[in-house]
């Protein structure tokens, strides 16, 4: 036996290395069934599908640069008096947080660069989550089976802007420090248990000496720890469920079309990631980003104008610089809702967005799974709701930089604060019933289209004079494209009485869903697609235009 | 004594004690009077309120009244000084071109001559804080860093941390401090004009001033490094996240079209 197989492998010569490398770890991992299953995974082709790569991709420069950064951060709110290189900040008494982050800013080699690079891919990430969330929910690709992974990215933003805020309040500055401060002020909001909050959360009266050090292992391992599993099981399920792709021709919702993972996605993607870190490099060698030498130490008797969040929490300071100043005082103790309210509101704005899925899959009763995403103008009320929500969050940040807006357009900050108020609520109205009205109107272009062809642009004049323009007719393709889409008919509560005529029981919740549902799928939302009668009519008769 | 007294009735004894008295009178005028130099210079002063009241009479007074008692249209100039002059004319904010929310910088109108002759006539009217000398704003040997720490705690929370201006209630805003001479710095925080209240030197001594003003120097002028690159207006995190949004990623979407139009293509056989 043993001289048989001795002279098989003398006659083919030994395997090649690799074969043998892969041999060798497939016998101890089995790894061979599970990369022949996902190798070949097919991916479909489209820009708007790399918005979370980008996100990801800057997710990890966040975590590389970020363990550079903990080899010289010290979370410490211990007095130190600088003695560095930095000339205005010489012997002026600072935490020893903030010393180390002016060290490594001045001292460390790269340190400064990597430090933008930090903060700038984290604006970069959430950004890119945001505009990713909002791809997928433009076009309903988290309708099943993709809810649970629509709130796992969900969870990730909102962690996300908890991770970032607390990075950018670890270096003890002045900036950051007011924002601690805030947040002091939005604990001690909170009704009956406020104060106690307060003193658990900071250890004692604000400032204290413990928070930075709490705050640290907060940012570098709870809250990306999380981050990493939720992004891992994110992943899984877009393997799982396979990507969505645009409707077009040849794609169903039992299909993918696209291209394999390896090589050619494997090659996209690697090149992509140097790409988007080259994008964020070039942001972070040009541009400063949080110059905590010119902000200062934190001190809680300083204070500086324009002190604002980033980006993603610009938002929530919004809400909070709008909000009239109302307080209540009952029994000795004060509830003030000028804070207690924007910070109710905070979350429930977000979690409108958060639980749309399952809102919009209660309305239309749609269980089945959807692999072919909308496009936007075929669901209008879904965009509607999308782009008044964006409405409310753009004024608000309007609202975060009301300083800003009037130094720079020459305003009144109490008309812009008005403005925002009233903005708040009247804004998304507006938006809703213009975005509507213009998916409405892309529709019946769509229908003009499929029925009369594309406009070409090409006047031809008529023997008896008339000029007319001539419509070329769309390929199977394009009309495949307009036309692929359901028009459903709303949800019905059906008649009131039953068959003996006695009144059914109808529940409230029931007759709203119905009026929901006909704003979905009604008269009002769809222009009904061109039957094929109606395209074979107008595209036989010759002379027609 | 005696000879003295035996000559009182000399001929020329009259002529002795009144050059004598003349020289006694001479050398305590001389002595005790101000000098002549000073003399001049009060003339030219006189002279120079009287031009400085004659181009207030042109240019002030409709808002300020004839004397500088004040109106409804502008607040009454006695006892501001001419610090406040120089610095409200030397911006160029006086004389306001319109009514509203606050006096921008503009142009200066008047020639510094003109403008120390205004100062003149103002200060005549009622003791105020005087024009600083070259001495008193100089940033030689001035403590930067205690003026870093004197600026985030005094001027910070309206001039923002880097002295790049912030809002007011009502249009009113703090303006930027780029480019503003340290004389119209000292002259500001000594008077504390328009919405500013003012520092003087009871509360920020001289030397302090001083310090401040070096730490403007260091951080908001042609000379201030920016270790990090591009400021961006030096306004903090919202104008970070619009650079973030519109050129990260704007260009990140930018590559993302890039990237996906360049596909393989399924070889047709």
């Amino acid at each position: 036996m043993s001289t048989a197989r001795d002279n098989d492998a003398q006659r083919r010569g030994k395997a090649p290395a690799g074969e043998r490398v892969a041999d060798w770890a497939d016998s101890r991992l089995g790894i061979y069934s599970l990369a022949k299953a996902n190798m070949r995974k097919i991916f479909p082709d489209h820009w708007s599908f790399m918005l979370g790569e980008v996100a990801l991709y800057s997710f990890i420069i966040i975590i590389l640069t970020g363990v550079y950064l903990t080899l010289f951060f010290h979370p410490s709110m211990s007095e130190v008096v600088y003695h560095g290189p930095y000339e205005p900040m010489q012997g002026v008494r600072m935490s020893e947080a903030f010393a180390s982050t002016l060290d490594i800013s001045f001292e460390v080699r790269g340190g400064l660069l990597i430090r933008q690079i930090h903060h700038w891919a984290a604006l970069i990430f959430l950004a890119a989550m945001f505009v990713h969330m909002m791809r997928v929910f433009f076009t309903g690709a988290f309708r099943k089976p993709r809810e649970i992974n629509w709130l796992f990215g969900f969870l990730l933003f909102f962690l996300g802007m908890l991770t970032g805020f607390t990075g950018y309040s670890l270096p003890d500055d002045l900036l950051s420090g007011t924002g601690l401060r805030f947040i002091e002020g939005v604990f001690l909001s909170v009704p009956v248990i406020g104060t106690y909050i307060t003193m658990f959360v900071y250890g004692g009266e604000f400032p204290g000496t413990d928070l930075i050090a709490r705050l640290y292992p907060v940012h570098v391992l709870l809250l990306p720890g999380i981050m990493l599993g939720l992004l891992v099981a994110h992943l899984i399920l877009v393997f799982y469920h396979k990507h969505t792709q645009y409707p077009g021709a040849g794609k169903t919702n039992k299909n993918v079309v696209g291209m394999p993972l390896l090589p050619v996605y494997m090659a996209k993607a690697g090149g992509f990631f140097f790409l988007v870190f080259a994008v964020i490099a070039v942001l972070s060698a040009i541009a400063t980003i949080n110059p905590i030498w010119t902000i200062g130490p934190y001190r809680p008797d300083q204070v500086s104008t324009g002190a604002q969040p980033d980006w993603y929490m610009g938002f929530a300071e919004g809400l909070v610089r709008v909000m009239p100043g109302w307080e209540i005082n009952i029994w000795g103790h004060t509830l003030v809702l000028g804070v207690f309210i924007p910070i109710v509101l905070f979350p429930v704005v977000l979690l409108a967005m958060g639980v749309y899925p399952f809102i919009e899959s209660w309305i239309t009763g749609d269980k089945r799974e959807h692999h072919i995403l909308d496009r936007p103008r075929n669901a209008p009320t879904r965009t509607a709701f999308g782009v008044a929500w964006l409405t409310a969050y753009f004024v608000m940040l309007v609202g975060g930089g009301n300083d800003l807006w009037a130094t720079h357009f020459h305003l009144s900050i109490n008309s812009i604060t008005w403005f925002v108020r009233i903005g708040f609520f009247l804004g998304p109205v507006l938006a809703f019933i213009a975005t509507r009205r213009i998916c409405l109107g892309l529709q019946r272009r769509d229908r003009d289209k499929v029925l009369h062809g594309r406009e070409t642009g090409i006047i031809k004049r008529l023997p008896h004079g008339e000029f007319v323009e001539v419509h070329e007719p769309l390929s199977q393709e394009q009309l495949h494209t307009l036309t692929q889409h359901e028009q459903p008919k709303p949800y019905e509560v059906g008649p009131e009485v039953d068959e003996n005529g006695v009144a059914r029981k109808i529940k409230g919740s029931q007759k709203l869903r119905a009026k929901l549902s006909k704003s979905y799928y009604g008269e009002q939302a769809q222009i009904p697609k061109p039957t094929r009668e109606e395209y074979q009519e107008i595209t036989s008769g010759h002379g027609h235009h | 004594m005696k000879k003295l007294s035996a000559r009182r009735r000399h001929p020329l004894a009259a002529l002795v004690v009144l050059l004598f008295a003349l020289a006694v009178t001479g050398g305590l005028y001389a002595a005790f009077s101000p000098s002549e130099a000073k003399a001049d210079d009060s003339s030219a002063q006189s002279l120079a309120i009287e031009e400085g009241k004659k181009l207030y009479a042109v240019g002030c007074a409709s808002c300020h009244g004839t004397g500088g008692q004040g109106s409804s249209d502008g607040p009454s100039l006695v006892g501001v000084g001419s610090a406040a002059v120089d610095f409200q004319v030397g911006t160029g904010r006086m004389p306001a071109q319109q009514p509203g929310a606050q006096m921008p910088k503009k142009k200066k109108v008047y020639t510094d001559a003109e403008i120390e002759q205004l100062s003149a006539y103002i200060a005549s009217l009622g003791a105020g804080p005087s024009t600083p000398t070259k001495s008193q704003y100089d940033i030689e040997g001035a403590d930067v860093a205690k003026g870093g720490e004197l600026f985030r705690t005094n001027c910070a929370q309206c001039h923002n941390f880097a002295g790049k201006g912030g809002a007011l209630t009502n249009g009113k805003y703090a303006p930027a401090l780029d480019d503003v001479s340290p004389k119209h710095l000292y002259e500001a925080m000594q008077t504390g004009p328009q919405n500013m209240p003012s520092f003087p030197d009871t509360t920020l001594p001289e030397k302090n001033k001083q310090d401040i003003i070096a730490y403007l120097d260091t951080v908001n002028s042609d000379k201030s490094k920016t270790p990090g690159g591009l400021e961006l207006g030096g306004l903090g995190p919202v104008s970070e996240g619009l650079f973030a949004w519109v050129f990260g990623m704007g260009a990140l979407i930018v590559l993302t079209i890039w990237v996906a139009a360049r596909t393989a293509k399924a070889k047709k056989s």
